[in-house]
């Protein structure tokens, strides 16, 4: 049977090969056109108001609401949302196509853009319909921030850890515990005395010390103004310093059984679902940030001369640029497809990490080398590279360190019999 | 009482990319270079658009020729809130030759189609930088044409254009009767961004395409481009020891005063 299937296949080219045909394919590297008119409009809406703003956010620091306020009005952040709760339904890889671009402006920015779909995802993925009504309905009714809560002073990788206890009192939960390291935590609780509500959060809390991981925590959407939270000071970090990082602090915080998402004991495998269909925009990110790396440091070497010639024509300077270029391309290629395996319905979880992992490490190598092209220039403020470097470092730590991916992958690898296509 | 805007869009070169010319000459390189919408022409959309938010146009039709590539410009002018599209395909090279005489025609086949109100054009191309398709197109039809403009109003009973134009002191403003032919300069308004939601829109959105070839208009170019070579590189300037000496050069060198 396989000779006669090579045959069969000989015999059909032997037919078109009088003319130069190009093969039908059955894999397509081409966006379709609405996602190249996505990736467009957000690649001039970073070149138009993100980069402009860019090092001066990241001097002082200040979350860009005057650019998020653009964004949301443009329809670049909530882009997941789906249409009956008043979003474009978009999925993993148009977020993957608008990600890149937002990060090669800057990184900072993209991510506060950014920050309100991890939140949402476990609600559009598990949330009954009046919990979406209520809380994503909202988010494109006006500029809301929300927040993903799970990570905590002593748990980061080991979400199992986690010590946020919801204690079930009559209908309702009652929340204690602290969070860290929360994208968005303080801008959540911007617009608290709105009409049909304020920003929110999504939390990951024990509700069940005794049981097994997989039935231990239950996720719950809350208030960001609820009484009984309180946000510490800004976290001053190395990079994407304009985004908003805070810890959360949660004293017997009320919430109705209404919001729990999915089910009780369900909050684990949701928490962690989210990051099916949030890993490859974040390595989308950081082939963003790759980009811009590159990008500056070709630019650059053009221009600088040493022993009477550019730095291009150095060969050493020309190899360290094609290894970026090399990388970035199989990076991208890498994040789409695993964006496409869950936009196909079908489980993407390795493939995701392996895109986030080979993205976040690549980034790092870029954006080292991008510093080195500029040489002294590039440790200084004033050229755009060392900043670069700063925003890199997170692809490596958020949404799940490269080690962790790692362990993803192998016990993927493990649960198989090969990685045969 | 329905107002039909036609809007000519061109596919150009992007402003900002860096254009090299082509090893043989022929031309400049286009195989890699960003394509985009001519910044005259986005005006020009924009204000066809801005006419529908007024109420004073019902309907507006852009209009594109060119390589299949013309069809994002198009879906950009749909995503800024244009109807429908009309593409008229052909690969002839749309800087060079292509032509004006040759574009104006084509127009002049799709006004007699649709009979519009008004034709609105971008005063000209960043690549010919002829700014001869507008008036070309009032000439064929016989109809009034108010260029380089920047300011338009149309009277309540859409019958006529109240439009100030730019000219080389200064401004001034003139009443044309519709129907009539309008070409977008600069300062006539700052095109809208496509938010997400209208670009999902605009794949809704009706596009026709018409086979350049098969519509029986002779479009060969009347002009041949010999070759086409970069500008000098720039010589640096000199320093000069006194005003008599400078007014001499600017006079007799530079020729200049």
């Amino acid at each position: 049977p396989t000779k006669m299937a090579l045959r069969f296949a000989r015999g059909i080219n032997r037919v078109s090969s009088s003319v130069r045909c190009f093969s039908e394919g059955g894999i397509s590297f081409q966006l379709t056109d609405e996602q190249r008119a996505f990736q467009l409009a957000a690649r001039q809406f970073a070149k138009d108001f993100i980069i402009p703003a860019a090092a001066e956010h990241d001097l002082s620091m200040k979350f860009p609401h005057d650019i998020f306020n653009k964004a949301w009005e443009q329809g670049l952040v909530n882009a997941h949302i789906p249409e009956e709760y008043g979003g474009l339904g978009l999925h993993s890889i148009e977020g993957c196509v608008i990600s890149e671009e937002l990060a090669y402006g800057c990184s900072g920015m993209g991510t506060a853009v950014e920050a309100n779909t991890l939140a949402q995802m476990p609600l559009i993925l598990a949330a009954n319909d009046s919990i979406k009504k209520k809380y994503l309905g909202r988010m494109t009714e006006a500029p809301l921030k929300c927040a993903y809560c799970v990570s905590e002073p002593g748990a980061g990788s080991d979400v199992a850890a986690i010590n946020t206890r919801a204690v079930k009192k009559g209908n309702d939960y009652v929340i204690n515990g602290s969070k860290l390291w929360i994208t968005n935590g303080g801008v959540a609780r911007d617009d608290g005395d709105r009409e049909g509500g304020g920003g929110w959060y999504f939390v990951l809390a024990v509700t069940d010390p005794d049981a097994k991981v997989g039935q231990k925590m239950t996720g719950f959407v809350v208030d960001a103004n609820a009484p009984g939270i309180s946000v510490g000071d800004k976290l001053i970090n190395m990079g994407q310093r304009c985004s908003d990082t805070r810890p959360i602090f949660f004293d017997n915080v009320v919430v109705p059984e209404e919001n729990i998402i999915g089910s009780v004991g369900a909050g684990f495998k949701i928490a962690m679902g989210a990051f099916d269909n949030t890993r490859p925009p974040v390595a989308a990110g950081a082939v963003g940030v790759s980009r811009r790396a590159m990008d500056e440091a070709m630019k650059y070497s053009r221009e600088r001369e040493t022993m009477g010639t550019p730095i291009f024509n150095h060969q050493v300077i020309a190899f360290m640029l094609a290894d970026m270029a090399t990388g970035i391309e199989a990076a991208r290629l890498l994040t789409l497809k695993s964006a496409y395996e869950v936009d196909q319905g079908r489980s993407n979880t390795m493939f995701a990490s392996m895109a986030k992992v080979f993205a976040a490490e690549h980034c790092s190598k870029v954006v080292n080398d991008a510093v080195q092209i500029f040489g002294g220039a590039g440790f200084n403020t004033e050229y755009p590279v060392e900043k670069l470097m700063r925003d890199a470092k997170i692809y490596q730590l958020y949404e799940g360190t490269s080690q962790i991916q790692k362990l993803i992958i192998s016990r993927n690898m493990a649960a198989r019999d090969n990685l045969d296509p | 009482q329905k107002m039909k805007v036609i809007v000519g869009v061109k596919r150009v070169i992007d402003y900002a990319a860096k254009v090299r010319v082509a090893t043989n000459k022929s031309g400049v390189e286009l195989n890699n270079v960003k394509m985009s919408l001519n910044p005259f022409c986005e005006i020009a959309v924009e204000e066809a658009i801005r006419m529908k938010e007024k109420k004073s146009a019902s309907e507006v039709v852009v209009v594109s020729v060119g390589p299949k590539g013309a069809t994002e410009q198009i879906r950009q002018a749909l995503a800024m809130g244009a109807d429908r599209g009309i593409h008229i395909q052909t690969d002839m090279r749309l800087d060079q030759e292509l032509q004006p005489l040759a574009v104006a025609k084509l127009l002049k086949s799709v006004v007699d189609t649709e009979a519009p109100n008004v034709v609105v054009l971008g005063k000209q191309s960043i690549d010919g930088d002829c700014a001869q398709t507008g008036p070309m197109l009032a000439s064929m039809l016989k109809w009034p044409q108010a260029t380089f403009a920047c300011k338009v109003d149309v009277s309540e009973d859409k019958s006529k254009f109240t439009v100030e134009r730019e000219t080389d002191s200064g401004t001034e403003v003139i009443e044309v009767n519709a129907p009539a032919i309008i070409t977008a300069d600069l300062r006539l308004n700052e095109p809208r961004y496509a938010t997400l939601p209208n670009i999902m829109k605009a794949k809704k959105k009706k596009v026709e395409t018409i086979d350049a070839a098969s519509l029986g208009i002779d479009l060969a170019p009347r002009i041949t481009v010999v070759e086409v070579n970069e500008p000098p590189a720039r010589k640096g300037g000199i320093m000069v020891e006194d005003v008599d000496t400078l007014v001499d050069k600017l006079k007799n060198t530079a020729a200049v005063i």
